[in-house]
């Protein structure tokens, strides 16, 4: 409650509120983290594509060597890791715009958390599996 | 049960075509085929960690007609999705949001995308074929 009195969102109809519509309160901090991930996705998507590129004609024992080096596996690691972020942000937007009942709605949005949370677990292990396995 | 139904904005097929519109589309598009795109990111990575036989395996899964057009596909989407979000952030600083200009870079991010693709393509076939 703002110092003035009523802030914008108390004088909202309970009903709104008890039906789940209207401020979910994250909207600043999902355009932000929208951003943000996507200001890390411009700088490493680019090392990213150089890096497959560089990959090209690798074989399988210098695909692991140049993946295992210190520096590419911390890169790798932030570029999925904001890639996943970025995904679940941007396909939840889309859902939220273009699914209109609610319970698919629901549905759609956990699973695509679950999605992209097992998918960077996944890639963070293989990296990390690379990286230290000698 | 209150009737909760909002008026609504005309839909999409009562406007002309733009390229304003088609980028915003292609942004979303992109953006949603890049997200099953990650699936191969991943795949390569475990295949990768897995063993040699499994990486063997990938490679010669990309290398494949299949594999190659969707590697086309995915990487115009990627610069597609890169350059477009760039004009974003440019335009979520402030800037940019003249007609002019905003058409202009609306073409920009296409036409920037599309020869990032050739030049990358180019490079891969030119360099001996891919992976």
């Amino acid at each position: 409650m703002s110092a003035k009195g009523l802030s914008l969102k108390d004088r909202r109809d309970p009903l709104k509120v008890a039906r789940g519509l209207g401020s979910a309160q994250y909207g600043v901090s999902h355009w932000w983290a929208q951003r943000l991930t996507a200001a890390a996705l411009a700088l490493l998507s680019i090392w990213f594509v150089i890096a497959v590129l560089y990959l090209l004609h690798a074989d399988y024992t210098t695909a692991r060597a140049v993946v295992a080096k210190p520096w590419n596996a911390l890169l790798l690691i932030a570029f999925v890791l904001s890639m996943f972020w970025h995904a679940v942000l941007g396909l939840q937007v889309v859902i939220e715009d273009y699914v209109h009942t609610r319970w698919k709605e629901v549905v759609l949005l956990v699973v695509i958390k679950f999605l992209a949370v097992l998918g960077a677990l996944a890639s963070v292990l293989a990296v990390l599996r690379i990286a230290l396995t000698p | 049960m209150a009737d909760t139904r909002r008026p609504l904005s005309p839909h999409m097929q009562v406007y002309r075509w733009q390229v304003q519109m088609v980028t915003s589309i292609l942004h979303r598009a992109t953006g949603i085929a890049l997200a099953v795109g990650s699936l191969l990111v991943i795949c390569g990575l475990i295949d990768l960690a897995a063993g040699k036989d499994s990486f063997d395996q990938f490679k010669s899964m990309i290398g494949s007609p299949v594999g190659m057009v969707l590697l086309i596909g995915w990487s115009w989407a990627l610069f597609y999705h890169l350059c477009n979000g760039i004009r974003h952030l440019i335009q979520d600083a402030g800037a940019g949001y003249e007609i002019a200009q905003f058409v202009r870079s609306s073409w920009l991010s296409v036409v920037v995308s599309i020869v990032l693709t050739a030049l990358v393509w180019g490079y891969v076939l030119t360099s001996g074929g891919a992976a």
